[in-house]
């Protein structure tokens, strides 16, 4: 770990708060990615079946 | 060679993005954490501002990416008035959080930046407060997709919406050259001048280097992530119309 002297609370705050939403972007974006892709493959399954 | 306009095919698009997307991804993960550590770890602190320096690694990158998505929701919002591409309006519709989370970044590491080094949290600066409005601006063009029933007449407003926020989008990036004026500095990296070491006011490589890396790292995560979140709007339209069909049989 850096020295990172009287600023340490600016600088980790900084990654800590910028990684926390990017990760989050990340994993509400494949989680919806997988959600409508299941609910889709559902529909058209549906629809074959009905005719 | 296809036109550019075969990817107007949803299809197509899904297909091409499904076979780019897991390199895509692993490039922009290898770029970012790379990027990152390498900021965060092996730079010295800077004999002005200490280690805040390191704030750089987030804070510029994002805030180019605030600007540039919007600029490409602006490409593709044109394309969806002039040419009715709907791949094009969903992937202005995707691209729509992840700008607002850049934004959100580039303000939050700002403010945490500002108050040690400026003495404050906030000031109503030109590039402060124009970035703030074009923040707002994500915040309704996101409302205003998910107000609107109709996929087209959604589309139509929201592309209407993206050309008027383009002006602040625009402000954001030039609102220290047009003013002059404020707290925040002017371009110091991307300067072309500044690029062919010819300026006072030239980055050092030993920060430069890694900041091209999380930029390289940051735009291509937006590339990847645009396409997974442009797939999923995709299928999220077609199963609309399939539900709006089951339920008139």
């Amino acid at each position: 770990m850096p020295d990172l002297g009287k600023y340490a609370e600016a600088v980790l705050s900084s990654y800590v708060l910028s990684i926390l939403l990017i990760v989050a972007m990340i994993v509400v974006s494949v989680r919806r990615s997988r959600k409508v892709k299941a609910a889709l493959e559902e529909i058209e399954k549906r629809g074959k079946s009905n005719g | 060679m296809g036109s550019i306009w075969e990817y107007a095919n949803p299809k197509k698009f899904i297909a091409t993005t499904d076979r780019l997307l897991p390199w895509v991804s692993a490039l922009a993960l290898v770029a970012l954490v790379g990027g990152l550590i390498w900021g965060f770890f092996f730079t010295p602190d800077d004999y002005k501002q200490g280690s805040t320096v390191k704030i750089i690694y987030l804070h510029v990158p994002s805030a180019l990416m605030a600007i540039n998505a919007w600029m490409m929701m602006l490409v593709a919002s044109l394309i969806w008035i002039v040419r009715r591409h709907h791949v094009s309006a969903l992937a202005a519709r995707a691209a729509a959080p992840i700008g607002a989370v850049m934004t959100l970044i580039a303000l939050i590491t700002g403010a945490i930046w500002g108050q040690p080094m400026w003495g404050t949290w906030w000031e109503w600066d030109p590039r402060l407060t124009s970035f703030l409005i074009l923040f707002l601006f994500y915040l309704g063009y996101m409302a205003l997709w998910a107000a609107i029933e109709n996929d087209d007449t959604a589309a139509d407003l929201t592309s209407i919406l993206c050309l008027v926020g383009s002006v602040f989008a625009i402000l954001s990036r030039y609102a220290v050259n047009f003013w002059n004026q404020g707290l925040h500095q002017g371009s110091s990296v991307m300067r072309a001048g500044a690029m062919m070491g010819d300026t006072e006011e030239r980055v050092s490589n030993v920060y430069a280097v890694p900041l091209f890396v999380c930029i390289a790292g940051f735009i291509l995560l937006f590339i990847a992530l645009v396409f997974l979140r442009t797939q999923t709007e995709i299928r999220a339209r077609r199963m609309r119309a399939l539900l709006a069909r089951e339920r008139m049989n």
